[in-house]
């Protein structure tokens, strides 16, 4: 009896000093303050321009979107494998067709959910985007060939298997963009 | 459960064998002490030090631009990093102490004696190892103490004569301490000299098995075998018998290791020195540089030999001779009995000198040579030094007198406790 | 033998008492609590608008203020002036190093662990010892840091020092007050003691916890080693 409980104790000594071995492990204070939350100024992005933020190392596309490719988002339906964002790919305030806070403004972590490559931007439908008459505008992974539709839906029959992902946001005013937290929303 | 288990490993390596041989059936003397504690520690210290480094090794960069900001990156960014930091410092303090304790006891109880003087052997390299190791791994925060300690040292060998400046040069890979120098301490620290020192630790357990362990009475425990089992009647299995009491006295050395890392990591400047929390500058020596406490004894003597023929070799000599002579002690004792229990009063007055003359010396070590004023122009503390590094040889050289003089006493057939 | 072993401790003995009679300035003890959270913030305002301005600490991060009983959105209105400074950043100075060097002839030093190198003492003492000394080229001096390149950055609050030579080769020297502060002496020397206590928080900002954690592990120890005790105590009632 004493012997074994004088074991345990031992044991969960031992197990504790070990364990802050592999705490150390976490990311460091420098990791998260990389990856703090960033703040993006929407005054500048005219409607069909995207820029590319960082956040945890990682892009972050903010595509304002014109009413015209928000149309084409009801063409793409179709073609996509989860037009309805059923699988969770993004915070629940953007599950939505348009995945979005606000429809016009897209916020999307730009690595296609295949094998990590960062897709290229191809905005401009039909055949000046290069990949045929029939597209409608989103993104086109060069790595294996996955495509996206313009609110970052994964196309049928291509290898990336899920939409791409929508980080936490919030707006902290107007033109105001909060990627990495959403405190304010949840 | 466990048995088909054991059977099927035993069928194809020695498992069962190498736990009789060196746990259940390696019958140990029944009568340790205190100081045969030092040895067990030293093994958990060093595995202490191997966990706690490679956990650092993931921060830490050696890089002389980045190697004092990673140290503190550690320390803030990482987390626990300041506690895996203060272990791996303290650690490498206490592991001194333990070694240290560890030879002192070798020297009462006469454990390098017939026939272990290969065990003693194997030691004295773990303890030039260890040596070796402290040195590289302290240059690695790469703070003022560290840098300037490593550039007084690597100019050492810079002393030797014809070959020194090439030699130093050699080993700094530039013609100071730099990058070049801290990145190959770096691997030297969490590579070769860590290899080389499990080996050796391992040469040393198995040749303390094969002669079996002294005992404060220095007598032989295999002389009195019980006729019926063949087994020692002075000796117990070490496990369980030791393996409990060692526990505890892991314990006791924990709180003790705890207390300093917790409560006092910079153990007053002694384990970590308030100049080291400056970044290494090549242009500006700090006022007073010291070595770490426990090299401070050779450093002592270093000092305390003067340049000849206008060189610093013979104390360089001197220090190096002060570490070589150890090695000799099997040969240099040539008492009749083995333990400080059985010697006469020549010996132990002998090695009461010899210790006070070497506490003495690593106590100057720490200090500037003025620290005890001046006497007819040449300091008081340089005279001491000088002094006890003769007495510190003296007991050497003295010894195969001494022991051979000395009236001892009759040792007993059986160990007293 | 023993002759030698009386003649090195008489030399231990006598040497002992001469060096206790050593010169230099004695440091006034910065009595401070690294558990008092108010005195720190003050301190942590104190160093943020005033040091910050030439030297840096480098690896101190702002959100480390946190430490401090701070919270982020205190941090960012309180602390930090440049908009496009995160919580997470660590504390840059205002003047870059070439501006700092032409201003000063040396490098503001890094502040991150200035408390580990120098000790609170010798910080708390340094900041109440400026004196006006037009000999040199900030006119001021520093009773423990002759000739420092900074100037007294408090002489507003604290008021202006002078010395007074105890000898006539200047070898000793106290200081006196010449003009008032805007605080008084008392008040002065306690923003001062808050601004060391800040130092010595950012010098090892774990420090708190790691007592914290240390009397857990210690009481944990002790606790096992009694058991320790008492298994061993059991295996061994038969061995004689």
């Amino acid at each position: 009896m004493l012997v074994v409980s004088t074991g345990a104790v031992g044991a969960a000594g031992a197990l504790a000093a070990v364990s802050t071995l592999f705490v150390s492990m976490a990311p460091s204070e420098r990791a998260k303050a990389a990856g703090a939350p960033v703040e993006v100024d929407l005054a500048k992005l005219e409607p069909g321009m995207l820029i590319t933020e960082e956040w945890r190392g990682k892009p972050v596309w903010i595509l304002h979107r014109t009413n015209e490719m928000l149309g084409k988002l009801g063409e793409t339906a179709a073609l996509v494998s989860d037009p309805d964002s059923k699988l969770p790919m993004q915070p629940k305030y953007a599950t939505n067709i348009e995945r979005s806070i606000k429809p016009e403004y897209l916020v999307l972590v730009g690595i296609c959910t295949h094998l990590g490559c960062s897709p290229t931007q191809k905005l401009e439908a039909g055949e000046a985007s290069g990949l045929g008459a029939d597209w409608s505008g989103g993104f086109f992974c060069p790595c294996h060939g996955s495509k996206f539709d313009l609110a970052g839906r994964v196309y049928k029959g291509v290898p990336a298997p899920t939409n791409l992902e929508v980080p936490p946001h919030q707006f902290l005013s107007d033109s105001r963009l909060l990627i990495g937290d959403d405190a304010a929303r949840s | 459960m466990l048995r088909p288990v054991m059977t099927w490993i035993d069928e194809r390596f020695p498992m069962s064998k190498m736990v009789r041989e060196h746990l259940t059936e390696y019958y140990a003397p029944k009568n340790f002490n205190f100081w045969y504690f030092f040895g067990g520690l030293a093994i958990v210290v060093l595995a202490i030090q191997i966990l706690s480094g490679i956990f650092l090794t993931m921060h830490y960069k050696p890089d002389a631009e980045k190697a004092f900001a990673s140290v503190e990156y550690i320390m803030r960014d990482v987390p626990l990093g300041w506690l895996i930091r203060y272990v791996h410092s303290t650690g490498a303090s206490l592991f001194f102490v333990v070694i240290y304790l560890h030879m002192f006891r070798a020297l009462l109880y006469g454990s390098y004696r017939k026939p272990r003087e290969l065990l003693w052997i194997f030691g004295m390299v773990i303890y030039l190892c260890l040596m070796a190791e402290a040195f590289f791994g302290y240059l690695l925060p790469w703070g003022q103490m560290s840098y300037w300690g490593a550039q007084v040292i690597v100019n050492l060998f810079g002393a030797v004569p014809l070959i020194g400046p090439d030699l130093a040069v050699w080993i700094r890979g530039d013609y100071v301490v730099s990058d070049a120098t801290l990145n190959r301490f770096f691997a030297l620290h969490v590579i070769a000299v860590p290899i080389a020192l499990l080996g050796l630790v391992v040469a040393h357990i198995i040749s303390l098995h094969e002669v079996g362990s002294n005992n404060p009475d220095g007598i032989d425990i295999k002389k009195n075998k019980d006729p019926a089992t063949g087994k020692p009647l002075d000796g117990i299995p070490f496990h369980p018998y030791y393996t409990v009491k060692d526990i505890f006295g892991l314990v006791i050395f924990l709180i003790i290791f705890a207390s300093i890392v917790f409560f006092a990591p910079e153990m007053g400047g002694y384990f970590l020195e308030h100049n080291n929390f400056i970044p290494a500058d090549p242009l500006k020596t700090p006022a007073h540089i010291a070595p770490v406490w426990y090299f401070t004894p050779f450093y002592s003597i270093l000092r305390a030999v003067p340049p000849m023929f206008g060189s610093q070799f013979p104390g360089v000599l001197a220090m190096g001779g002060a570490v070589v002579i150890l090695f000799l002690l099997p040969w240099l004792d040539r008492s009749p009995v083995r333990s400080i229990r059985y010697k006469g009063p020549l010996f132990k007055v002998s090695l009461t000198v010899f210790v006070i003359s070497f506490l003495l010396l690593g106590y100057l070590g720490l200090k500037p040579t003025n620290i005890w004023g001046q006497v007819g122009g040449t300091d008081v503390a340089t005279v001491v030094a000088q002094l006890c590094t003769a007495l510190y040889f003296l007991f050497f050289l003295s010894l195969p007198i001494v022991s051979k003089l000395d009236r001892t006493k009759a040792e007993p057939d059986r160990v007293t406790s | 033998m023993k002759l030698i072993l009386v003649m090195v401790w008489s030399v231990l003995f006598f040497s002992g008492l001469a060096g206790a009679a050593g010169g230099g300035y004695t440091l006034s003890k910065a009595n401070i609590d690294g558990t008092n959270a108010e005195s720190l913030q003050r301190g942590a305002k104190i160093f943020a608008d005033r040091c910050l301005s030439c030297h840096a600490a480098t690896f101190m991060r702002y959100n480390r203020l946190v430490d401090i009983g701070l919270s982020q959105s205190q941090i960012k209105q309180y602390f930090i002036v440049d908009d496009s400074v995160k919580v997470g950043d660590t504390m840059k100075s205002a003047i870059d190093a070439a501006t700092a060097k032409q201003m000063f002839g040396v490098m503001p030093p890094d502040l991150s662990v200035v408390s580990r190198s120098r000790g609170a003492d010798w910080l708390y003492t340094y900041f109440v010892s400026f004196y006006k000394d037009e000999a040199t080229t900030t006119g001021w001096n520093n009773l423990i840091f002759p000739n420092v390149a900074m100037p007294n950055v408090f002489s507003q609050e604290q008021g202006v020092l002078r010395a007074i030579y105890a000898t006539d080769d200047k070898s000793s020297l106290s200081l006196e007050r010449e003009t008032q502060g805007s605080l008084s002496a008392r008040a002065f020397d306690d923003s001062m003691l808050d601004l060391t206590n800040f130092l010595v928080f950012m010098g090892e900002p774990a420090a708190e916890k790691r007592k914290q954690i240390g009397s857990l592990v210690i009481i944990f120890l002790i606790i096992f080693a009694f058991m320790a005790w008492a298994v061993k105590r059991e295996f061994w009632k038969d061995v004689h």
